[in-house]
């Protein structure tokens, strides 16, 4: 196994490109050395991205959005009092993964490509609309974040690509998101459902309207119809149920050790409604 | 010179809380366990294990493995001896395949190589052939006509015949007429129950360095809870003298059962022998449970009459414990435990010892008898729900107390079930008002607790200071108990002794830590040795005085003459004698060696209330009371923790942990990923309260604690989930998706 620390991600992706056998960026490490531990995926090659300058930073772009480098962790997220703000329900995401200590080196893109169906901050973030900047020996392109897992351990990333930012739209006003996910004990657990839902309202009228749901199928499933069955209206008990029976009809989840096709499917249910009812509170400027 | 020490009141140390004398080291890191040793020159060592449940091993190819660079030797079943029967050919044909591997991680071969990564590395490369045989790892499947056969001839002959093979052990017990009695019951409830295997959970994987020469002399470094027990194993299996071979019980990150058999040690000393150098073996997560211990899961009957006044009229039960590939799951145990709460004068219990392709069940904390308490506490729930009655009172009305007739056969010498029924009526607790979604529990529990083979040595220095060598390993603070009855004894403060856990080649046999047997056991012998020690004190006192020995007594760590009649003497404080020890006779050492067989029986009640998320099946144990008989509690604070840790450990147990098997019969959860164990934040503040009945078998009238806090909260969990949840629960663990599906059958029923 070779272990690269580049200084710039020009230099990252030459390595990547010209790398044999399986590669992996290093972020955080708490996917990649926990698989190399347990023999499910031992690396030829591994590129740590950390000492690149501008990867641990979190930026206001000229638009008023965020942008997040690719060492950003978790702790950094929830310490960043005006991203906090913005994009509670994506920073709450990232939070709920593992432990402080985990907390301390776990990165949203870590979490997006390493590609697992419960990924805790993807629903979250593509509820939000966030973008990533794919670089690869061809130059840079913005993926919308959904775009980037395309079943469970693959990403849509080609030989010699990688994230280099990660970008949050502008919040914008009267808007709020939230994330919640359903596990068996209070932490240290694998979402058995995820959902995020991100609105903006006008008074009491919602007015946009996004719900992604994580663990109920190989990728994270955006339920366009959600914005169809919310703007428009308030979110009455009407729209609640509405939003509940798209969550359950959109899942196409497994039975396994975490959980059942019914469970998962009626849990669904449960947290569209419940995270809706955060984000709608936080839209209207109220406290949740 | 008063000998007997015996006393139930007017401690000076016994019974104060001072800081456990490990505290330091295992906080800053200095405490070794057992992965923390090193030698010159020491291999690491790996092992090759089953990937199927059951099967036939046609071949095992090691060549590739031995040619690789790095590796010193490959052992399989070939380098163990032969020829062994009984319990040591069991633990032998789990260390180490034999003609069949036996279950989804059975050890088939193992290297050692010169470092961990090679030695793995190596491990693939070994190639084994199967041959893959039909598998079980369902009691009740395996009960079945049909079930494929585990092990031919395993069955001892308790097992009734026409029964199936699986079946090797059968259990009966019970007096009366229990149908005359359930005729006279106004309601008798029948119900099924059903628990999964669960692991003890111990944060510390087993480990250990061994060392064998040629010459059959050899040197061990492991965690454990007995390392006599190990040494014993470990000579058998490797086919060298006992003596011959010296075994170090490491510090212990938790055993709660686990550690009281042998997995690896004998692996890592047929390693050194062949290769000629050290090794190392650490098992991963992964390994502990796959390989390891877990506890038995249950399918259970139980049958309880009841008059409208709460009287029980009568109970009958069956309890069938799957216990891996291996005889040895505690049938009795579980069935002995049962009913012992109650005072019945119809009652009858059935036990079923049965194998499966699994590993070998090991103790977990009073093996086999939370189970039982959750199917029979819950029948009880049932019952009062039923009858409209106070679950404290109607426990009460049925106690077992001193005289009583226990379900299993003896009378009850003196218990204290009807104290911790009383304590925790009387507890703000049971009185304090339920928010809407909530349940309370109630739940009683027994063990019996041990005595067993014990050698305690104590020393004394030339500053007075006081060395006391313990055979137990520490597993709940043991030391700092010992260290407390010492001191009582010699009058010394407590900092003034050390109390270490000596190897095998410095004590007598010491049974291992188990039954909740160190404080009384080993405290016993400690305060015997002290006492031996004091009694030579008071005899160099005597013989500088020139006075006889029985007119000198002991106090407050001073000789003392015993009265005007005995002479005028200033009293002789224990430095004073021990500074001038070996001019006036040589050192001064107490010892005690015996086999206690007075452990006091101890019984709990635990108060619980549980919520439900009615959307979800989540449940949060919200408030919880641990109300047991601790005899004498010697520090009360570790005794608090015992209390503690058992309901946590309980909370795990009903409500998510659990082994789960594939269709394949492989483990699909061999890490605490999946494997649902609390955390921190799934735990309430876990309030005790500590009631005293003094065991008239222990000096200071202690009994064990160790056990009976996790045989109540199985069942108390359960019935506080049942009433929050408003439905029944008779299977574990509780999680989510079997709360919604209990709630959805009650409403489609
Ligand atoms: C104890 C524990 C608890 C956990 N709990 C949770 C949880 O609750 N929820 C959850 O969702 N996850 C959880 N995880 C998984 C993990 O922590 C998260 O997925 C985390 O966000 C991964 O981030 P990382 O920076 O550590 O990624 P790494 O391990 O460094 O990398 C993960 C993957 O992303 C790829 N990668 C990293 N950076 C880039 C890049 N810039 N471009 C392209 N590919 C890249 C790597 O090649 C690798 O495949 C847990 C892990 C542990 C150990």
């Amino acid at each position: 196994m070779k272990y690269y620390k580049p200084a710039t991600f020009e230099e990252a992706v030459a390595l990547a490109a010209g790398a044999d056998g399986v590669t992996r960026i290093l972020a955080g490490g708490t996917d990649v050395l926990v698989q190399l531990r347990s023999d499910i995926v031992t690396p030829d090659t591994l590129i740590d991205i950390k000492a690149i300058p501008g990867t641990h930073d979190i930026t206001r772009t000229g638009a008023g959005g965020w942008r997040l480098g690719v060492a950003v962790t978790g702790a950094e997220m929830s310490e960043h009092a005006e991203l906090v703000r913005d994009w509670p329900g994506v920073v709450e995401a990232m939070d709920l993964i593992g432990s402080t200590q985990v907390q301390g080196r776990a990165t949203p893109v870590g979490n997006l490509c390493n590609a697992s169906p419960a990924a805790d901050s993807v629903p979250a973030m593509i509820a939000a609309g966030a973008v990533a900047t794919v670089t690869g020996p061809d130059g840079s392109r913005e993926v919308a974040v959904e775009e980037i897992p395309v079943s469970p351990g693959k990403t849509s990333l080609a030989k010699g690509e990688m994230i280099t930012a990660l970008t949050l739209p502008p919040r914008g006003e009267n808007g709020g998101d939230a994330y919640l996910r359903f596990i068996p004990r209070t932490e240290m657990d694998i979402a058995v459902v995820g959902c995020g839902v991100n609105l903006r309202v006008k008074g009491d009228v919602i007015t946009e309207a996004h719900m992604v749901l994580g663990a109920v199928a190989p990728t994270a499933v955006v339920v366009h119809a959600a914005a169809d069955a919310l703007v428009g209206r308030t979110l009455d008990d009407d729209a609640l149920q509405a939003l509940a029976d798209l969550a359950e009809a959109s899942c196409n989840p497994i039975d396994d050790k975490r959980g059942t096709i019914k469970f998962r499917t009626h849990t669904a249910g449960v947290l569209a409604r419940r995270a809706a009812q955060i984000a709608y509170t936080r839209a209207k400027g109220d406290q949740a | 010179m008063a000998l007997d020490s015996s006393k139930t009141t007017g401690f000076k140390y016994v019974g104060t809380r001072p800081d456990r004398p490990d505290g330091l080291d295992k906080v800053t890191g200095r405490a070794k366990f057992g992965a923390d040793a090193y030698a010159p020159g020491m291999l690491h060592a790996a092992i090759k294990r089953s990937p199927h449940a059951h099967a036939r091993i046609v071949k095992i190819d090691t060549s590739k493995a031995e040619a690789m660079e790095g590796v010193k030797a490959v052992v399989t079943r070939a380098d163990f001896a032969t020829g062994i029967e009984g319990e040591f050919g069991n633990i032998l044909e789990n260390v180490m395949a034999g003609e069949k591997a036996l279950y989804d991680g059975h050890a088939v071969a193992a290297v050692a190589a010169t470092s961990a990564l090679i030695a793995r590395d190596a491990v693939k490369a070994i190639e084994v052939e199967y041959e893959i045989l039909p598998h079980v790892t369902d009691v009740d499947a395996a009960m079945q006509a049909g079930a494929p056969v585990i092990r031919e001839g395993a069955a001892d002959s308790s097992v009734p015949e026409g029964l199936h093979p699986n079946i090797v052990r059968y259990y009966e017990s019970g007096h009366g007429d229990v149908e005359a009695g359930f005729a006279e019951a106004d309601l008798v409830i029948e119900d099924h129950f059903l628990t999964e295997a669960t692991h003890q959970g111990y944060i510390e994987p087993h480990a250990c360095l061994g060392t064998l020469g040629t010459d059959g002399k050899g040197e061990l470094w492991c965690c454990t809870q007995g390392h006599w027990y190990v040494q014993k194993v470990c000579a058998a299996l490797l086919d060298v003298e006992t003596s011959q071979l010296r075994v170090t019980a490491s510090e212990i990150g938790g055993g709660f059962g686990g550690k009281t058999t042998v997995f690896i040690e004998p692996v890592a000393l047929a390693l050194s022998r062949k290769a000629n150098r050290p090794v190392k073996l650490v098992m991963t997560r992964a390994e502990v449970f796959k390989a390891s211990g877990p506890t038995s899961s249950t399918s259970m009957d139980v049958r309880i009459g009841m008059k409208k006044d709460g009287t029980i009229t009568a109970a009958q039960g069956t309890f069938r414990l799957q216990g891996g590939a291996f005889p040895g799951a505690p049938c009795e145990m579980t069935a002995m435990c049962a009913f012992a709460p109650y005072d019945l004068k119809h009652v009858h219990q059935v036990g079923y010892d049965v194998m499966t392709n699994r590993p070998k069940q090991a103790a977990y904390r009073a093996p086999g008898s939370p189970m039982a308490a959750f199917a029979v506490e819950s029948v009880i729930d049932e019952l009062c729900n039923k009858l409209g009655l106070d679950p404290i009172d109607t426990r009460l009305k049925n106690a077992s107390r001193e005289g009583t007739r226990a379900s299993f056969g003896p009378k009850w010498p003196r218990i204290g079930l009807v104290e911790t029924l009383e304590a925790a009526k009387a507890h703000p607790h049971y009185s304090a008002p339920l928010k809407p979604g909530q349940g309370r529990g109630i739940s009683c529990g027994f063990w019996f607790n041990h005595g067993g083979e014990t050698a305690v040595s104590l020393a004394l220095s030339e500053d007075g200071s006081a060395q006391v060598a313990v055979g137990t390993p520490d597993i709940g603070g043991s030391r700092a108990s010992m260290a407390l009855m010492a001191a009582e004894v010699l009058g010394i403060p407590y900092e003034d002794i050390r109390v270490t856990i000596a190897d095998t080649a410095t004590l007598g046999y010491n049974e291992i830590s188990h039954g909740s047997r160190v404080t009384y056991a080993s405290g016993l012998a400690t305060i015997k040795a002290a006492e031996d020690a004091v009694q030579k004190l008071c005899a160099r006192a005597a013989a500088k005085w020139g006075i006889p020995e029985d007119a000198v007594y002991w106090e407050d760590g001073y000789a003392k003459p015993s009265g005007p009649n005995a002479g005028e003497f200033e009293p002789l404080h224990i430095g004073d004698i021990t500074a001038t020890m070996g001019a006036t006779g040589g050192p001064i050492c107490g010892h005690f060696e015996a086999t206690p067989e007075g452990a006091g029986v101890s019984f709990a009640t635990h108060i619980v209330d549980a919520e439900v998320d009615p959307e979800t099946g989540k449940t949060s144990v919200v408030r919880y009371t641990v109300v047991q008989d601790a005899g004498k509690a010697v520090h009360p604070t570790y005794v608090e923790g015992q209390f503690q840790g058992g309901a946590a450990q309980g909370i795990g147990w009903a409500l998510n942990e659990e082994y789960i098997y594939g269709e394949d019969g492989r483990l699909q959860n061999a890490g605490f990923l999946d494997y649902r164990i609390p955390v921190a934040s799934d735990l309430p503040m876990i309030d005790t309260v500590i009631v005293e009945v003094p065991n008239p078998g222990h000096p200071f009238g202690v009994r064990g604690v160790g056990e009976t806090s996790i045989c109540p909260p199985l069942a108390a969990i359960a019935n506080a989930v049942s009433a929050a949840a408003g439905v029944r629960m008779r299977q574990l663990p509780m999680r989510p998706s079997r709360i919604l599906e209990a709630l959805e059958s009650a409403v489609d029923g």
